[in-house]
């Protein structure tokens, strides 16, 4: 490590896992090894296969998996569930195995000075063979408990860690943990062995299993701090959900969108912005995803493609109520002009549906997207967790420049806030409050453009009716004040121009 | 020990190194003690033939392998613990009360 010239910065391998290179500004330190530590369950191995795997499918690199754990043809089956297959690299010299996990009737009796020279000398082998350029050894916790004696695997493995670095191969060495948040791994392995740590885990947060990666250290070089959630999909293996280290460099477009409702348009004062993120919050039933519908359907009017999210009501229900709305749903999908994606919120946790949703955008690539509503997911995971991928679909939609609505719903009936407005509210360009106000004993709806970044917009809250045309807005309430907060209050007309009068001096 | 037994041992080492001649020079001292010509004994050199050791799946060395008779058995280090080598080749049972009950 020192004797290494300080001018030659360290080059980085782009590992081709999905997310892992943005968080590590470009993959793994090359030539080095990386300790990968994390609890039992914490994907450790999936890790270390999928480094491999990504190399071969990528970049056509081969790769040697040292396991001390499992036993190669349990490796094989549970990787084929990804569908890598291994046995096929194998047998194209692109994947090699040294298989050093325990072998039943191989106890050893320990009479003497002994070292680890027959493995390194595997490890070798096996790199020469196949010109190796990855390597990932699984796991170094189980060395220990193969040998009684601990110093000397702790000084043969720091052998290795050396001889990895001559051979020139990138290698991820795995190590376990017992705690999420304590010692980094077992046996202080991380001491000796790896300039570079990251960390794995797999907490319980309010009864949610939450999965998240964090470089700890990357020696001589730099990586995105912190946590970062990820999640393992059956076909593509780790996906980590880069957050805020998505580049914020969305331009900011002067082009204007319709919302689907003319007089929507007007108090927006001409239209939404073509890369705007639009933020629709109301009660339930005040009409949220008549909103939707509408925004889908003026996209569609001008030739656009669609992408509806549907997290509320199943496709059969929404389709019908399109229909009440004279907005039909079907046509437009037979048109391609509209996808609709129904899923229900617990089917999955929030980093799948966060992935599931980027998926479709770029397979269909819409020219809005509409999701309703995203307060629906908010049930699914724990309020960080929500937060972070409210920012990540927020910046993910800006950055495909296109116009954005999101729904929320309040959690009372009469107003006030809602966990989606807290979190989502100022990276929200435009925020639409739709509102029940009672008067005289009767429902109303009101509707009002709280915010409007970059715009002048109307400040009124006009009342909106609804019926089989769809949405209808009128005229601004008067003389009532507490519309937002739920309480609404009437005022003679003397109090009114009292009030209106305060402001003119 | 029945006379007919023979003994096929089978010593891995990386090397010519010092611990590898310790092991090699134990190994055959034991066996013209313990074995006087009922053995065989092999050394191979994990550094030229690292496939053997990859057939084997051998970690550490040096390793013996004691491959007949039956059962199977591994001894791993230079060789120094002769009662554990004994004990290993099945040598040990009643001769050495010191290593009853281990």
């Amino acid at each position: 490590m020192s004797n290494e010239p300080t001018k030659t910065p360290v080059e980085k391998l782009c590992t081709g896992i999905e997310g892992f290179d943005l968080i590590s500004q470009g993959g793994l330190p090359k030539g080095r090894t990386t300790l990968i530590t994390g609890t039992a369950g914490s994907a450790k191995t999936v890790f270390a296969a999928q480094f491999l795997a990504e190399g071969i499918l990528k970049s056509s690199e081969p790769g040697v998996f040292v396991t001390f754990e499992e036993h190669p043809s349990e490796i094989r089956q549970n990787l084929l569930s990804l569908d890598w297959d291994i046995q096929a690299w194998e047998e194209q010299n692109l994947w090699r195995f040294v298989d050093a996990s325990p072998q039943p009737g191989h106890e050893a009796i320990e009479a003497g000075e002994f070292d680890l020279g027959a493995l390194l000398a595997r490890i070798e082998y096996a790199v020469r063979t196949i010109g190796a350029k990855r390597i990932s050894i699984d796991s170094l916790g189980a060395v220990f408990t193969m040998f009684n004696n601990a110093s000397v695997v702790r000084s043969e493995l720091r052998r290795l860690s050396a001889a990895l670095k001559s051979m020139g191969v990138t290698t991820v060495m795995t190590a376990e943990r017992t705690q999420e948040f304590g010692e980094i791994a077992r046996f202080g392995v991380e001491e000796f062995v790896a300039d570079n740590v990251i960390i794995l885990r797999n907490v319980l947060e309010g009864e949610k299993r939450r999965r998240t990666i964090e470089i700890l250290k990357f020696r001589g070089t730099t990586h995105q701090k912190g946590e970062y959630p990820f999640t393992v999909l059956p076909d593509l293996g780790i996906v980590i959900i880069p957050l805020l280290a998505i580049e914020l460099k969305q331009r900011s477009s002067d082009m204007r969108v319709v919302s689907g409702s003319p007089e929507m348009d007007r108090m927006c004062g001409g239209g939404f912005f073509r890369d705007s993120l639009i933020l629709v919050s109301g009660a339930t039933g005040c009409g949220k995803t008549l909103m939707t519908a509408e925004f889908i359907h003026g996209g569609a009017r001008q030739g656009e493609k669609c992408l509806l999210f549907a997290y509320e009501e199943s496709r059969e229900q929404l389709l019908r109520n399109a229909n009440g709305w004279g907005i039909d749903f079907v046509a437009l999908e037979r048109n391609n002009q509209l996808r609709v994606v129904c899923a229900y919120p617990e089917s999955a946790g929030l980093e799948d549906h966060l992935i599931s949703i980027k998926r479709e955008i770029d397979s269909f690539k819409p020219d809005r997207v509409a999701v309703d509503s995203v307060s629906a997911l908010e049930r699914v995971g724990s309020n960080r967790g929500f937060r972070e991928f409210m920012i990540s679909l927020a910046s993910f939609v800006k950055h495909r420049e296109i116009p954005g609505l999101f729904t929320a719903t309040t959690a009372t009936l009469m107003g006030g806030p809602s966990v989606t407005e807290s979190h989502f509210s100022s990276i929200t360009d435009t925020i639409i409050l739709l509102r029940y106000v009672e008067m005289l004993g009767e429902m109303r709806r009101g509707v009002t453009v709280l915010k409007m970044r970059g715009s002048k917009h109307e400040k009124d809250i006009r009342e909106f009716t609804i019926d089989h045309q769809g949405m209808h807005i009128g005229k601004p309430f008067r003389n009532i004040v507490g519309i937002l907060t739920g309480k609404p209050v009437y005022l003679n007309t003397e109090n009114a121009d009292r009030i209106a009068g305060m402001f003119n001096d | 020990m029945n006379d007919h037994e023979k003994y096929l041992l089978k010593l891995y080492i990386t090397g010519h190194t010092p611990r590898s001649e310790r092991a090699i020079k134990n190994l055959r001292r034991i066996c013209e003690e313990d074995l006087s010509g009922h053995y065989e004994m092999r050394v191979i050199d994990i550094l030229e033939q690292p496939q053997l050791a990859e057939d084997e799946k051998i970690l550490a060395t040096p390793t013996l392998i004691k491959a007949l008779p039956p059962p199977l058995r591994r001894i791993i280090g230079d060789l120094s613990d002769s009662e554990k080598v004994l004990l290993g080749l099945d040598l040990l049972v009643q001769s050495h009360p010191s290593l009853q009950g281990k």
